[in-house]
């Protein structure tokens, strides 16, 4: 019998496959296919502080447009007692999937401002979320903000998200730092309980016929996946905190890989997308065969077993490896590359 | 029993005990009404219970006669049920409520009572109304203050049914409906203790019913009709009884004390007014002011109008009276007196003859009306009214407030009286709607109505414009309970929220010596000063004012608030008024900023307290100097070069001095000249567009869109165009046939409201920087005077001959010149490009019939009117009937102008030989189908007329004077949704039967826009609208669908940010349909909560999803063998929640309601579906054979 457990978060799960954030979570029928097809646990999408925020401003300029200018109108909207603005409407939501499913359900947050990201981080562990994750999605525009700042913002925010809630916490990183490993040290040491690698960016794209920008999403594959491989294998064994994968699993091999590398879970979005809630049961059987095939009886035999520190050749990680992609692309026949 | 004092205005009083005591509400939209109904609306969407535990069905018909006659079904179900209306809906609910009174029924009919359209509609207030039904056998118990409409309400509801005879409560509109005053709210117990539910079950056991049947309704004949008429007498005899019981009982639970007639005054007086309605405040606040001072001076209230109970109205008088005034707030022309007039002269008879009456002698008597159309009513008129019955021949049937230099019936009074109490904080606030101040104000009157012992009331003024509109409120705090019901004409604190206004208006005529002045200024203590026009720097020092100044602008911006300064200036004001202790107010203002904001967010509130707290540390006291020193001052109104009625009359409405002008400067029918928009140069946009030649692809899509048709084209010869200005821009036409000659796309710079849809729908950006477009917005203050001139000296240049375009095409058509300018209507209006459009087209020989709503009111609101008329004198000729029939009466016009051909042709044969039968066979058998037509045939009636002038005969001269009749004329029935779908749905579709040659343009808003967003039967499923709180659940009527099931009545479905080629085709084809047709018009609104600038995107999102497929339905196509139905969009492409959720009366639901939302959007989009496959199917099918017999 082979033992797919993983623990993450200091939660036990049955297998390493996690849903990660998606408009898919936002339904408590897709929570509970989720759990029937074996996901052992599920992150909800985002709170977006932001998109709280705006909302409230949209609603409150609408309700105010126009009015008490002309005699005849002087408001165009009935006003009622209370609106699902706040963060009531995603609390109820963690609350439900919680009573939907048994599997561990963790909690997205993604803040704008510094009272956002407790007050809302409070909200979410009152309902009963089993950890929450926090999706820092901050793009530094302005050329006088050095790196260094930057990467204070992000250890303040941590410190303080921690000091503020008991149960575990996960940072969901990009991978645009120049010190990754560091940046990932300094997370840990802010409090942070696990590192889930890595944020994939909406990147806008342009329309040239109206000369727009207009945003664009596309989603992942198994290629996603190799810088995602490449900095868990190297941080594995180097921290306390736990690793997870976020981006480019879409196959049993791809969530072995991961495991290899010192992932404690693979998390899966754009396969779902693409094949359906079901393909967690392809996932984990393509990945029960190859076990059984290669004779392995746990994924925590795996864990890290292709780190860098556990590698014949731990340079292959560094700069050699760039050497040898390079030269991999040498060999291909002109033209299709 | 301690009673919660609120801070409410009159509707929300009256509907608080209406909601109370009902069960069913069937209700109309009707200013200033619609309050009171969207209350209930609310309320039992909220699941509000009433008195007896269950929530009353509040449902919205399709017109007051509707709402009537529902009601009257529900009353004879044995429901308790109530309805709200004013004016035109008070008439269409006269038929029910002879029915209703004459069955006996219990109900109350709650009335702000509003003017009826006359020889102009007007939405404010008097007794026209009212009076009209008290015919009807109703009661009709006045209110007289907020505090009165509460308690009125219970009153009448306790009072009818025992009595069985329905009441009519009624309050005046506006000064008592939308008068925001502290009052103590009357509770559920107060409630209990004045409705006897025996009485209610009694109520409940007269109804039909199937268990215990009996017919009610029959027919009757000379026999028995008359008798049973009188049969009702002694119900109508108790009545006044009843009523002072129900006053009585009522001043047992609450303490206050009211009578059929209140007399208040001196003991012995000798002179008395009679009134009732608000102006008894006004008058009361005068006989306390008058009888202080020795004067022997008595008012008497009329509560108890109907039934008028002569034995307690001359018991009410004092016996010492001797001579007597009666005021009543309305008019009758051609009557020996007004009503209430004739009742008291015919009571004091009566009373006198039988000797019932308790005073000696028969007191002089005489009456006068004031207050017409919510005219002010004052202290000094009612002062004077004593000082003329004091007279030896006071005289009779005069008028007070206005000055009648025609049948000198008017009183004139001294402005200086004034009784306004000296420990009354009184303060005037000049705002722009969108910057928030009279919101601010109205929650500045709650603070201290509710958190102080003082008294508060406020009254607001607003604009008759929708864009850029300026709102005075007037706000009074004392002591004492205030019941000026009067604008303030004496202010100790005045505050300018907008610094612009300083040119237009003068703001501080009433300011007292020593008052307050504040001022939004974006200049500092330090520079304001040289800022100001000469006339506001002269009354700053003569009249020692205190001058503040704050850049609210800049604060608002800082805090994130926009525009809006509503916090900030209200911060501002409480600092420095000393209403309230600083720390207090503020304290105040952040606790209702939470009240207010808090639902719509933790941000919202944090931005207003931010708001709140910057206001203070930028408020700055200005040092006055001791001498004027500007050499500018306020501009004119109107432009030296305007003509003469606009110079006379129309520039003092402008300025807010239109009650100073006389009688004899009134046209006296209504009528008004056209064109007059054009010399109101509002200035209210801060930004402009600026046209950048170099990258214009002259597409002629910003002319089509822009509302207020301030972006204009020409194509012109240089050499025959004078001397342009240096500024003035221009470049080669893109046209091969114009080549030779030079084109200009320009703008009125001071007619322009910045909406910036224009720029939106520019499609030319610039190669090096995408933002740019070949449009762009920029600020117009630097860009004024330059702009002015280019555009004086554009307007000079000569229209290009219509003949030489292809009018199938907009890239043509913004050449055509537009007779449909600078209207009132809202920024970034969807409606108003339809119109202007359509009279590009046709405007030089068109008739609009327009209904009632916003395109009534943008169209033909005064001071100024944006319909106008080209080089050669021509334009449309525009009117407005009501809201409900205007389908009939476009029809009228068509009728009288196909008459009226028809005459003139028939005498053109007659007179033929007079004037040569080579010009009667062309004026006869002229093609008036193009522009070449048109022109030809005026060329012959021309000549026509002036052989006519030479020869003398009746047929000649009748002839003469419809000669122009030979023009073919084009007719236009123009209305919104409300009609089109609900009030006026009937007429619409009679006309639409008729085969009469008539264009309907629809202008589908898909919601009540002119009345506040109420539902009307075009709102789509799932959006939210008042009487739609849960989001609409039924499906937008398909209108189209339902004219073209006649088959000869020409449909389109347009929407001009859908396909602006497929709007032009469609008006151009139904103009040229010889029968019906009907253009339904997609039209963004104000009302769906978005940014009007993403209008035109989110019509083309409209059609791109689905909701509004764009069709023709042309019956000629039968006649050659086609289909008649086009299907001209594409299938849906995108999810309907692309397009539904882009504005706020869709995203709503989603916060009020997810659940319900997620629901109606499935639903919608199956509705989508469904749609189009029926659609889709029509496109499709074969025409049915057409025999030979139908072709001829």
């Amino acid at each position: 019998m082979i033992d797919l457990s993983t623990s993450y978060l200091g939660l036990t799960l049955k297998n390493p496959l996690v849903a990660s954030p998606s408009p898919l979570c936002e339904d408590l029928d897709n929570i509970r296919r989720m759990e029937d097809a074996g996901a052992a646990a599920v992150v909800l999408h985002s709170l977006f502080e932001e998109q709280i925020e705006l909302e409230g401003a949209h609603l409150d300029r609408a309700l105010a447009y126009g009015t008490e200018s002309f005699a005849e109108s002087l408001s165009y909207f009935p006003d009622m007692t209370s609106y699902n603005l706040g963060p009531e409407g995603y609390v109820e939501h963690v609350r439900r999937a919680k009573a939907a499913v048994g599997i561990p359900v963790i909690a997205s947050l993604n803040g704008v401002s510094e009272g956002g990201w407790t007050r809302y981080a409070k909200h979410i562990e009152e309902a009963g979320a089993d950890a929450l994750e926090l999706n820092i999605y901050y793009i530094p525009t302005r050329p006088e903000l050095s790196g260094e700042e930057v990467e204070r913002v992000y250890f303040d925010l941590v410190a303080r998200v921690k000091s503020s809630v008991h149960i575990p916490v996960a940072v969901k990183l990009s991978p645009y730092f120049s010190a990754m490993a560091n940046m990932a040290r300094r997370l840990e040491q802010a409090g942070a309980d696990a590192l889930v690698l890595f944020n994939r960016f909406y990147q806008p794209d342009f329309d040239l016929e109206s000369r727009e920008v207009v945003p664009s999403l596309t989603l992942s594959n198994s290629g996603t996946l190799l810088l995602r491989l490449h900095w868990v294998a190297i941080l594995y064994g180097q921290m306390r905190a736990d690793l997870a994968v976020t981006g480019g699993v879409h196959t049993g091999t791809d969530a072995l890989k991961a495991m290899m590398a010192g992932a404690r879970v693979a998390m899966m979005t754009s396969a779902l997308l693409k094949h359906g809630i079901a393909h967690f049961a392809t996932v984990r059987a393509q990945m029960t065969a190859w076990m059984e095939e290669n004779e392995y009886t746990s994924i925590r035999q795996m864990q890290g077993s292709m780190s860098q520190r556990s590698v014949e050749n731990p340079s292959a990680f560094q700069r050699g490896n760039y050497m040898k992609v390079l030269s991999s692309y040498a060999l291909r026949p002109l033209g299709k590359i | 029993m301690i009673r919660p004092k609120v801070t409410i205005d009159g509707n929300e009083a009256a509907a608080h005990v209406a909601y109370h005591l009902n069960e069913v509400i069937a209700i109309y939209p009707i200013t200033p009404s619609s309050p009171m109904g969207e209350w209930a609306d609310q309320w039992s969407s909220e699941k509000k219970a009433n008195l007896w535990g269950t929530v009353p069905r509040v449902i919205e018909m399709q017109s007051e006669g509707g709402a009537a006659g529902t009601l009257h079904g529900a009353l004879q179900a044995g429901a308790l049920a109530t309805t709200f209306t004013s004016s035109q809906g008070l008439l269409l609910m006269i038929p029910n409520m002879y029915k209703i009174a004459g069955e006996l029924t219990s109900t109350v009919f709650h009335v702000a009572a509003r003017s009826l359209a006359a020889q102009a509609l007007s939405i404010f207030g008097d007794h026209g109304d009212v009076m009209a039904a008290r015919g009807t056998g109703f009661a009709l118990l006045a209110s007289n203050s907020v505090q009165e409409a509460m308690d009125g309400a219970l009153i009448a509801h306790a009072a009818a049914l025992e009595a069985r005879v329905p009441f009519l409560h009624f309050f005046d509109g506006f000064r008592t409906s939308h008068e925001v005053s502290k009052i103590e709210q009357l509770t559920a117990q107060d409630m209990r203790g004045m409705i006897d539910d025996d009485l209610v079950r009694a109520h409940r056991a007269r109804a039909l019913s199937p268990d215990h049947p009996f017919i009610r309704g029959t027919a009757q004949n000379p026999d028995v009709y008359f008798q049973a008429r009188e049969s009702v007498n002694p119900y109508y005899l108790a009545c006044p009884t009843i009523v002072q019981n129900a006053m009585d009982k009522f001043a047992q639970i609450t303490g206050r004390k009211y009578h059929l007639f209140e007399y208040t005054g001196a003991p012995d007086a000798e002179q008395v007014i009679v009134l009732m309605g608000s102006g008894a405040e006004a008058a009361q606040e005068t006989i306390e002011y008058l009888t202080s001072r020795g004067k022997k001076v008595g008012l008497l209230k009329v509560r108890l109008y109907r039934p008028f109970s002569v034995d307690h109205f001359v018991a009410a008088l004092p016996a010492t009276v001797k001579a007597i005034a009666v005021l009543d707030r309305t008019k009758e022309p051609g009557s020996v007196g007004e009503p209430l007039y004739l009742d008291v002269v015919t009571a004091v008879s009566e009373a006198v003859t039988c000797g019932r009456a308790n005073f000696r002698g028969f007191p002089r008597i005489i009456g006068g009306r004031y207050g017409l159309s919510s005219k002010e009513f004052t202290p000094a008129m009612v002062a004077r009214v004593f000082d003329e019955l004091a007279k030896d021949k006071p005289k009779n049937h005069f008028t007070l407030g206005i000055h009648d230099d025609v049948t000198h019936t008017s009183l004139s009074h001294d402005p200086q009286f004034s009784t306004e109490s000296p420990d009354t904080v009184r303060a005037l606030f000049y705002g722009l709607g969108s910057d928030g101040t009279v919101g601010a104000n109205k929650n500045s009157i709650k603070i201290i109505g509710e958190d102080t012992e003082n008294y508060a009331q406020g009254y607001f003024v607003y604009d008759s414009k929708k864009s850029g509109s300026l709102t005075i409120s007037h706000l009074r705090f004392g002591p004492r309970p205030i019941h000026s019901t009067y604008l303030i004409s004496r202010a100790n604190f005045i505050a300018c929220h907008q610094f612009s206004f300083l040119e237009r208006i003068d703001v501080l005529k009433a300011a007292e010596p020593g008052a307050t002045f504040l001022l939004n200024s974006p200049y500092g203590p330090g520079e304001v000063w040289d800022h100001l026009p000469r006339t506001t720097q002269q009354e700053i020092i003569a009249r020692k004012l205190r001058f503040f100044v704050i850049d609210g602008d800049k604060v608002a911006q800082e805090a994130g608030m926009g525009g809006r300064i509503n916090t900030i200036m209200q911060t501002c004001f409480f600092a420095i008024s000393g209403v309230l202790p600083r720390d207090n107010a503020i304290a105040a203002i952040k606790h209702s900023i939470e009240k207010t904001y808090g639902k719509r967010g933790e941000a919202v509130v944090r931005k207003n307290f931010a708001a709140v707290d910057a206001a203070l540390a930028h408020l700055n006291q200005v040092a006055v100097p001791a001498a004027a020193t500007a050499t500018k001052d306020m501009r004119p109104p109107v432009p030296a070069e305007a003509p003469e009625f606009l110079r006379r009359v129309t520039a003092m409405m402008i300025v807010g001095e239109g009650d100073a002008l006389p009688v004899s400067a009134m046209p006296v029918d209504g009528s008004y000249p056209t064109g007059t928009a054009q010399w109101e140069k509002r200035n209210i946009a801060l930004e402009i567009p600026v046209w950048d030649q170099e990258l214009c692809i002259q597409c002629g899509k910003c002319v089509l869109v822009c509302p207020h048709a301030v972006i204009r084209a020409k194509i012109y010869d240089p050499a025959k165009a004078g001397t342009a200005p240096a500024e003035f821009l221009h470049a080669a036409p893109r046209w091969r046939e114009f080549s030779e000659l030079r084109y200009t796309l320009q703008v009125a710079p001071e007619d322009c409201t910045g909406c910036g849809l224009c720029v939106q729908v520019c499609p030319a950006k610039s190669k090096s920087e995408a933002r740019h477009k070949a449009i762009n917005m920029a600020p117009q203050a630097p860009l004024r005077d330059a702009q002015r001139e280019n555009w004086e000296y554009f307007l000079e240049i000569p229209e290009i001959d219509p003949q030489l375009l292809a009018l199938g095409h907009v890239k043509d058509v913004q050449l055509l010149q537009p007779l449909f300018e600078f209207s009132g209507a809202c920024a970034g209006c969807g409606e108003t490009p339809y119109i202007k459009l359509m009279t590009q087209l046709f405007g030089d020989r068109v008739f609009i019939a327009n209904a009632t709503g916003c395109s009534s009111i943008y169209g033909g609101n005064l001071p100024t009117t944006p319909y106008t008329s080209n080089r050669q004198g021509r334009g449309p000729a525009w009117s407005n009937s009501l809201f409900e029939d205007n389908a009939e009466f476009g029809l009228g016009m068509r009728l009288a102008l196909d008459k009226q051909a028809e005459y003139a042709r028939e005498l053109v044969q007659r007179l033929s030989a007079t004037f040569g039968e080579e010009l009667a066979g062309g004026l006869l058998c002229a093609n008036q189908s193009n522009a070449a037509g048109i022109a030809e045939q005026r060329g012959r009636v021309e000549n026509l007329k002036e052989k006519l002038k030479k020869q003398s005969g009746a047929a000649a001269c009748d002839l003469l004077a419809l000669a122009d009749a030979l023009v073919r004329k084009s007719v236009w029935i123009v209305g919104g949704d409300g009609w089109g779908y609900d009030i006026g749905f009937g007429g619409l579709d009679h006309v639409l039967a008729s085969g009469q040659d008539v264009n309907i343009l629809l202008l589908d808003t898909e919601v009540y826009s002119n009345t506040g967003g109420q539902m009307s039967k075009a709102t789509p499923r799932g959006a939210v609208a008042k009487f739609a709180a849960g989001g609409k659940s039924t499906r937008k009527k398909d209108l189209g669908m339902m004219a073209i099931n006649y088959g000869s009545a020409y449909v389109a479905q347009v929407a001009m940010g859908g396909s602006d080629t497929h709007t032009l085709k469609a008006l151009l084809e139904a103009e040229a349909f010889h029968g019906p047709s009907l253009v339904i018009a997609y039209s963004h609104c104000i009302a769906h909560g978005y940014d009007m600038v993403y209008g035109i995107e989110q019509q083309k999102n409209a059609v791109l999803s689905g909701h509004w497929p764009l069709f023709r339905y042309h019956p000629d196509l039968v006649k050659a063998g086609k289909n008649p139905f086009q299907l001209d969009s594409r299938p849906p492409s995108i999810p309907l929640q692309k397009y539904i959720y882009n504005e706020s009366r869709y995203t709503m639901l989603m916060h009020s309601n997810p659940v319900a939302a997620k629901q109606l959007l499935q639903e919608a989009q199956e509705d989508v579906a469904s749609r189009w496959k029926l659609y889709e199917h029509l496109a499709a099918m074969k025409p049915a054979a057409v025999t030979e017999e139908a072709k001829s």
